[in-house]
């Protein structure tokens, strides 16, 4: 995987620097430009949705100047996280992250928290789903439920990140909600979404956790079973539409995997609110809404303060999950 | 025979002169990004695939085949010339390749390597035609307890090649195992050996280490010794294979055919380990054991095939299951998806036509690599013939370009060349670079899969063995280790009961000599 992130990102930088290159000068203000930072490898979560967002911000030219997307790869949007600390009062900076980059601060340590940088926006939101491959003995969320309060310890489940990130966190909430000590659950980390899949089709594990946009071929083959989804409502198409969620199944947790814009610290107010603007203004566009479509993305916007708020919560909520897995 | 019938489909429409073209084009696009030093067949193939974007999906299968098989061919081009590897799975091509290239038989190795790079990727296509998804099914049930039992098999084998001391073997191997700690533990999400910084935390690139410590060590090492040493011109040889170096080339070929394939099939399986496996096996089975280690043409020949063999295998899980199981078939799956196509269990009923068009389009691409590059074998060679001050600074260039150009970062250019003094350090100390690299690629498929095996079993030993395939191996392991201790204790008591012994144990003291030498 590492090779592989390594080789579309050296791809993405020779396309980007030859694309730079031949448009550089055609537009004036510099000053209006601004630069996208995507915490992990393109083609992955966050670098879809930023990549939405800028390309619908240049196609209405909601900035007037250029706007330059920039894969800053490592431990989990940590890199890209210190890089943004290290850039504090640098008006034209962006960075898409979400909720794994919450984890990732922790799990590495850094000196700092994603509250500490300049709130901008929530964008999205993505459902986890609860998977089962096809002949397995749970055909409800509530079987599963039943037999996993039985023998918490018994049963393996898995998910496609290592502790602190989204497949992670989400079946220790959800442990949590059913009465589940999060410590006794076995967990096994999975590299990814392809590891994953094998796993659950070779019974290696009964239960997964995940985003569902990498299972759909076999959701809809039939060879994986979606138990649950982990939002306020079920989803609006795809494979798994008729799934009911956590909520309609008596189980209280609403559990999505965000992802939004944050800025550097130290910016001065006017400026906090302009770039507020540049996402509203997006988000008001109907190609925007189009690319909400189009990836199965739920629409979730909540800017400025409410954002802060919102990332106070997550972060204690993250911090308090893997204090009782004893990783923090 | 239905399959049969489909493929001739395929290859019908895939032949046109106009594609022929489009796959030439592919192929040469291919290699000569490939053959950058650094730039392995995963990067080949994601830098060249926007190329391919705007032709009709038949061409640009056919064009993108070229590009795949040039990359691969690419690659193990600069692991035989230039010691520098591309990705991990032409390390072990790099080991003998390159020692034939010094030795002056550099067109030899290119041509077996194109040759049995040929004979790999038809033979596993066609594996793929006929058992894709019968396959795929028993591959997913293969789980962790295998691989880890077949990663101790692969480590217990690397004793095999130590070198002469022990003791040096062993400081590399376990310096080796100590890199392959650095970063990220999937596990805990914590990260090890980093030292605080944020560039350590994920793990180091295998292709940074390679070349680092092959490629770099040995410019520093032959740059400290220019000076001292009269220059020597690499001698350019024979532009073709002899009659000995076929006949020698032959059972490699096929039997590292057979052992690639399976390790490309199953989910998880990768390519190290087959090229690996290969080399040890090919060094057991030559009768000239002693030239492993300075230019034997087995040595390239087995590695290069199972590489390929592998690389066809992997085809398997992308389409039967929608699994990508190699950096080079995350690539693919990209590309594949550009084109339209889904992979997954339906892919196979559902889109058909497009199948078996790709599936003939990679018999053309390879075959199309074959003619091409086996005449420019020789030419490639004599790039040798450069000057080596102008070689080796040209190799530092293109090494350091690669390193930089993957994450514009100069924390990468640091890196490479602290393992570049890692290399000169144990080229001056007589430690042997082998057992550190299959150290760095072993260390860490064997910790994940112990751990990913345990944490199933929820910390039981029973976890570890409870796959037949696991126990199977586990039982080879065991006859590996007990059967030369069994056979040493047995063999004081041989001459005295059957004298036809003697002849043959003075035998292999000879070639015991010979190696010493």
């Amino acid at each position: 995987m590492l090779t592989a992130t390594r080789a579309i990102a050296a791809a993405v930088a020779v396309t980007v620097s030859v694309a730079t290159a031949g448009c550089g000068v055609t537009r004036g203000d510099a000053s209006r430009d601004l630069a996208m930072w995507i915490p992990n490898s393109p083609g992955g979560g966050y670098d879809q949705t930023g990549r939405a967002a800028v390309s619908v911000m240049e196609h209405d030219d909601v900035t007037g100047g250029d706007f330059e997307v920039t894969n800053i790869l490592g431990a989990g949007g940590s890199v890209a996280l210190t890089r943004l600390m290290g850039a504090a009062g640098d008006e034209h900076t962006l960075m898409t992250m979400g909720l794994g980059v919450v984890g990732s601060a922790y799990s590495f340590a850094l000196p700092f928290k994603v509250t500490d940088a300049t709130p901008i926006a929530q964008l999205i939101e993505d459902q986890e789903g609860v998977l089962v491959p096809a002949d397995s003995p749970y055909e409800s969320i509530k079987d599963f439920v039943d037999a996993w309060r039985a023998d918490p310890t018994g049963i393996a489940v898995g998910g496609g990140s290592s502790p602190g990130g989204p497949d992670h966190l989400f079946p220790m909430q959800l442990a949590e909600a059913v009465g589940i000590e999060p410590a006794e659950v076995r967990y096994v980390p999975y590299d990814g979404g392809g590891p994953l899949t094998s796993a659950l089709l070779g019974d290696k594990i009964a239960v997964g956790f995940s985003g569902l946009g990498e299972f759909e071929g076999q959701i809809a083959a039939g060879e994986l079973r979606v138990l649950a989804v982990s939002g306020e409502e079920r989803l609006a198409g795809g494979p798994a539409a008729d799934v009911p969620t956590l909520t309609e199944s008596g189980i209280d947790l609403v559990f999505t995997n965000w992802r939004g814009v944050l800025a550097p610290p130290d910016l001065s107010e006017e400026r906090r609110a302009e770039l507020i603007a540049f996402i509203e203004e997006m988000h008001a566009s109907p190609e925007w809404q189009q690319a909400l479509e189009d990836n199965g993305w739920t629409d979730a916007l909540v800017t400025g303060d409410d954002f802060g708020q919102f990332l106070d919560e997550q972060d204690a909520r993250v911090a308090s999950t893997l204090e009782e897995v004893g990783l923090l | 025979m239905d399959n049969l019938s489909l493929l001739w489909g395929g290859l019908e429409s895939a032949v046109t002169p106009e594609n022929l073209l489009w796959a030439a084009l592919g192929v040469l696009l291919g290699t000569f990004v490939g053959v950058l030093p650094g730039i392995g067949p995963a990067m080949a193939v994601a830098l060249l695939l926007p190329v391919t974007y705007g032709l009709e999906p038949t061409q640009a299968f056919i064009m993108f085949a070229g590009i795949y098989y040039g990359g691969m061919y690419g690659g193990s081009t600069t692991s035989i010339l230039l010691n520098t590897p591309g990705e991990s799975s032409s390390v072990m091509t790099a080991i003998e390749g390159n020692k034939m290239a010094k030795a002056g038989r550099a067109a030899q190795a290119l041509a077996t390597a194109a040759i049995g790079s040929f004979i790999a990727g038809t033979v596993g296509t066609l594996g793929v035609v006929f058992f894709a998804p019968a396959l795929a099914d028993v591959a997913v049930r293969i789980g962790a307890p295998s691989y880890l039992a077949i990663t101790i098999m692969a480590l217990v084998l690397v004793t095999a090649v130590l070198g002469t001391s022990r003791l040096r073997g062993f400081i590399a191997l376990f310096l080796g195992l100590t890199i392959g700690l650095v970063g990220l533990d999937l596990n805990t999400g914590q990260p090890r050996l980093s030292f605080g910084t944020t560039q350590l935390a994920d793990r180091l690139d295998i292709v940074v280490v390679a070349v680092g410590i092959f490629a770099l060590g040995e410019a520093l090492w032959v740059a400290a010794h220019l000076r001292r040493t009269p220059m020597q011109i690499t001698p350019v040889g024979q532009p073709f294979m002899g009659k000995d170096d076929w006949r020698r080339s032959v059972g490699p070929w096929l039997r590292g055919t057979a052992l690639g394939f399976p390790f490309g099939a199953v989910p998880a399986g990768g390519a190290e380990t087959p090229t690996f496996l290969s080399y040890l096996a090919e060094k057991k089975l030559s009768k000239h054991p002693e030239e492993f280690g300075r230019g034997a043409i087995e040595g390239v020949a087995g590695p290069e095939a199972a590489n390929n063999a592998s690389a066809a295998g992997t085809f398997v899980p992308l389409l039967a299951l929608g699994l990508p199981v190699t950096a080079t078939a995350t690539i693919m799956l990209a590309a594949l998806q550009g084109y339209g196509i889904q992979p997954g269990p339906q892919l196979m009923t559902e889109q058909p036509d497009l199948v078996w068009t790709l599936l003939a389009s990679l018999l053309i691409g390879n075959t199309l690599l074959l003619v091409l590059n086996l005449p420019l074998a020789p030419l490639w060679a004599r790039l040798l013939r450069v000057p080596r001050p102008y070689l080796y600074s040209g190799i530092l260039f293109f090494a350091s370009l690669g390193a930089y150009t993957v994450n514009l970062d100069a924390f990468d250019l640091f890196l490479l060349l602290v393992f570049g003094l890692l290399g000169l350090a144990m080229r001056r100390f007589g430690l042997p670079v082998l057992p550190l690299v299959l150290g760095v690629i072993l260390g860490p498929i064997l910790e994940s899969k112990a751990r990913e095996a345990l944490a199933i079993s929820g910390g039981s030993a029973s976890g570890l063995v409870d796959e037949p395939l696991a126990v199977a191996v586990y039982t080879v392991v065991a006859l590996l280790l007990l059967v030369p201790f069994v056979v040493a204790r047995l063999r004081p008591a041989r001459p005295r009961t059957d004298g036809g012994a003697t002849p043959e144990t003075g035998k292999r003291t000879d070639d015991g000599e010979l190696v010493e030498r």
